[in-house]
């Protein structure tokens, strides 16, 4: 081959080929640009590093009572964030308590994806009768909204978190349930899906080697969003006395307790309350940048 | 139109009556014993433990709790849609008085709450699309996050802190007065009012982007007129659909604001009923928020298509 070797006479490497980046590498190409979102990722995981490694590496004990050392100030004797009436440190409440929102949180939305991800699946792929009776069950999460289903479950099945966690994770179930069946419809017609049927493959094989990787996108927002969601609601749940239950350091307990000293005490009310807040705060912002960067169409004008 | 309202109305139907069904399923799927509960402590110790018995089941058979289950709850069902939500265990009242008896407060809170994310929402949302990628547009972006990130429960309690703890200005607790009425309206109203202003900003910035305002705009109308007469009415119709959404919200949200500032409302009866395994009144609370939530949906669909002729049609 001439004419090759001569064009190719350099025998110099060539630039390595860019290896053409998958859709997950350019989501995360596109969030990376995002400052705020990347603060808000940086910030989400020193909380949770600092929740689970926490109580592993600080020896002393969150429910450690010390009556002589009741409600101090924040900086008093070194505590930092002051203590509770138990004279229990409010700090390293805050950070077991990050603990316990984070593990239920994920817990649920894990309940959530489990169940609404595999109806939506179902529902979308069958279509038909299947669909109209899944969906219509799942319509009726409409009459009840916000934290009022989580309030039902939890009136079925008492209180305490691990209840909390499943009431919370069924509420959850209509919001994946639609969005998986929508990214389902969307793709069953497409031509790789028939191509794998005419070969022969299962509707199983179709649905979850196929399928469900082309709904994971949606999902990941979907999740993010979720998290947020969850967190509130279990520490709604908590403050209104339905979930953890005392000695427990749950954020929402920890506020619902403080109310009753709040004329004397105010970083008992205040500091959990940052806590929450600046948890779901963060994940919403991921959120939002999760959704933009998987999907960049979405994007509504100017956010 | 008319055939448009009936259609959206036979259509929300089965969503009511499956509702229903769950509600009534809580009652009856929970373990143990209503009339154990509604015996209680009174009828311990009195008569012998045969009597006791014979005594229960008589109870049962006068509630119809030996009924099939299905019987039940067509039963209920006929009762509920003629008012009778049935009698109270704990309080030894009708349900559908003790709802009677709270609904003002709840409404009143509601209401106000609504009323504020509307106007303020829209305001916030109109000022960030005109002044849109300035610091004040960034504000109120933040503000809104806030609105849905920020837990009504600790929101309320940092405004007790400040307002009533601190500044002194309002009464912490209770309701009846206007004073005691804003705190608990503002903490209801934050989230609706963030919702209402990022898709009122969204909402308007789409429609801004729209030929028909090019057109307005090269004819040469007042920007202020083009964004009261031309914009803002198209953009409209998904504003409409959140506040429908708002209605639930409220009333669920209503039982922590209830809770944290001691109003006697709907949602301080729910949450004690919760507590104090009451049922009929949980499944009273909870049909009539199920209900009302269906009805504000049904609403918003049918002023879809007063607000949007095309949808009529469709």
């Amino acid at each position: 081959m001439p004419l090759v070797s001569a064009v190719v006479a350099d025998r110099r490497p060539l630039p390595a080929l860019p290896r053409p980046a998958g859709p997950y590498r350019r989501a995360w190409w596109r969030f990376r640009r995002d400052r705020l979102a990347m603060g808000a990722l940086a910030l989400f995981a020193l909380l949770a590093v600092v929740s689970f490694l926490g109580p592993l590496v600080i020896a002393i004990d969150p429910y450690q009572q010390d009556l002589r050392g009741s409600l101090l100030a924040p900086g008093d004797a070194g505590h930092l964030l002051g203590t509770d009436n138990f004279g229990r440190d409010v700090l390293l409440r805050l950070v077991d308590g990050g603990r316990v929102s984070m593990t239920v949180g994920l817990a649920a939305v894990s309940v959530s994806l489990a169940i609404g991800g595999l109806i939506g699946l179902f529902a979308g792929y069958f279509g038909g009768w299947t669909d109209r009776i899944l969906m219509r069950i799942i319509d009726v999460k409409l009459a009840f909204p916000g934290i009022l289903l989580a309030l039902v479950i939890v009136t079925v099945l008492g209180s305490g978190l691990e209840k909390v966690m499943i009431a919370v994770g069924i509420g959850g179930i209509p919001r994946f349930a639609r969005v998986v069946r929508g990214s389902v419809l969307n793709t069953k017609g497409e031509l790789y899906v028939e191509a794998a049927r005419s070969i022969g493959a299962s509707d199983r094989r179709i649905m979850f080697v196929h399928l469900v990787p082309q709904v994971l996108g949606p999902v990941i927002t979907i999740g993010t969003f979720g998290l947020a969601t969850a967190i509130l609601s279990t520490a709604s749940l908590s403050f209104l006395g339905l979930g953890a239950q005392p000695p427990t350091a749950e954020w929402g307990l920890m506020l619902s307790e403080a109310r009753r000293f709040i004329r004397i005490a105010w970083w008992l009310a205040v500091f959990p309350g940052l806590a929450i807040m600046l948890a779901v705060l963060t994940v919403n912002v991921i959120g939002d940048a999760v959704r933009d960067a998987l999907d960049p169409r979405l994007q509504t004008a100017g956010d | 139109m008319a055939k448009f309202i009936a259609q959206r109305f036979v259509e929300a139907i089965p969503v009511v009556l499956l509702a229903s069904l769950l509600v009534f399923a809580i009652l009856h799927l929970i373990p143990g014993d209503p009339v154990d509960a509604m015996m209680g402590a009174a009828a311990f110790g009195v008569g012998t433990p045969e009597q006791r018995i014979a005594l229960a089941e008589q109870i049962r058979d006068d509630l119809g709790l030996n009924d099939p289950l299905a019987i039940q709850y067509v039963r209920w069902l006929g009762n509920a849609v003629r008012g009778d939500l049935g009698q109270s265990y704990i309080q030894h009242q009708a349900v559908t008085k003790l709802i009677l008896d709270r609904l003002p407060s709840t409404l009143e809170l509601a209401g106000a709450a609504m009323l504020l994310s509307i106007v303020l929402g829209m305001s916030l949302g109109v000022i960030a699309a005109v002044k849109r990628s300035s610091p004040i547009d960034a504000a109120v972006m933040l503000f809104s996050l806030g609105g849905v990130s920020i837990p009504s429960f600790a929101f309320a309690i940092l405004m007790i802190l400040i307002f009533s703890v601190t500044l002194g200005l309002v009464p912490a607790t209770g309701s009846g007065s206007f004073d005691r009425l804003i705190l608990p309206a503002l903490v209801l109203g934050y989230e609706g009012t963030g919702l209402i202003a990022r898709l009122t900003r969204a909402s308007l910035l789409e429609v801004m982007g729209l030929e028909y305002i090019r057109t307005a705009r090269g004819k040469g109308l007042h920007p202020r007129t083009i964004l009261r007469r031309h914009a803002l009415r198209n953009a409209l119709v998904p504003i409409v659909t959140i506040v429908g959404l708002q209605v639930g919200r409220l009333l669920a949200g209503s039982v922590i604001v209830e809770t944290v500032f001691a109003r006697q409302g709907i949602g301080q009866l729910a949450i004690n009923a919760i507590l104090a395994k009451d049922y009929p009144v949980v499944q009273g609370v909870i049909l009539l928020t199920a209900v009302s939530y269906l009805v504000a949906n049904l609403l918003v669909d049918v002023s879809y298509g007063y607000l949007n002729p095309k949808i009529r049609s469709a």
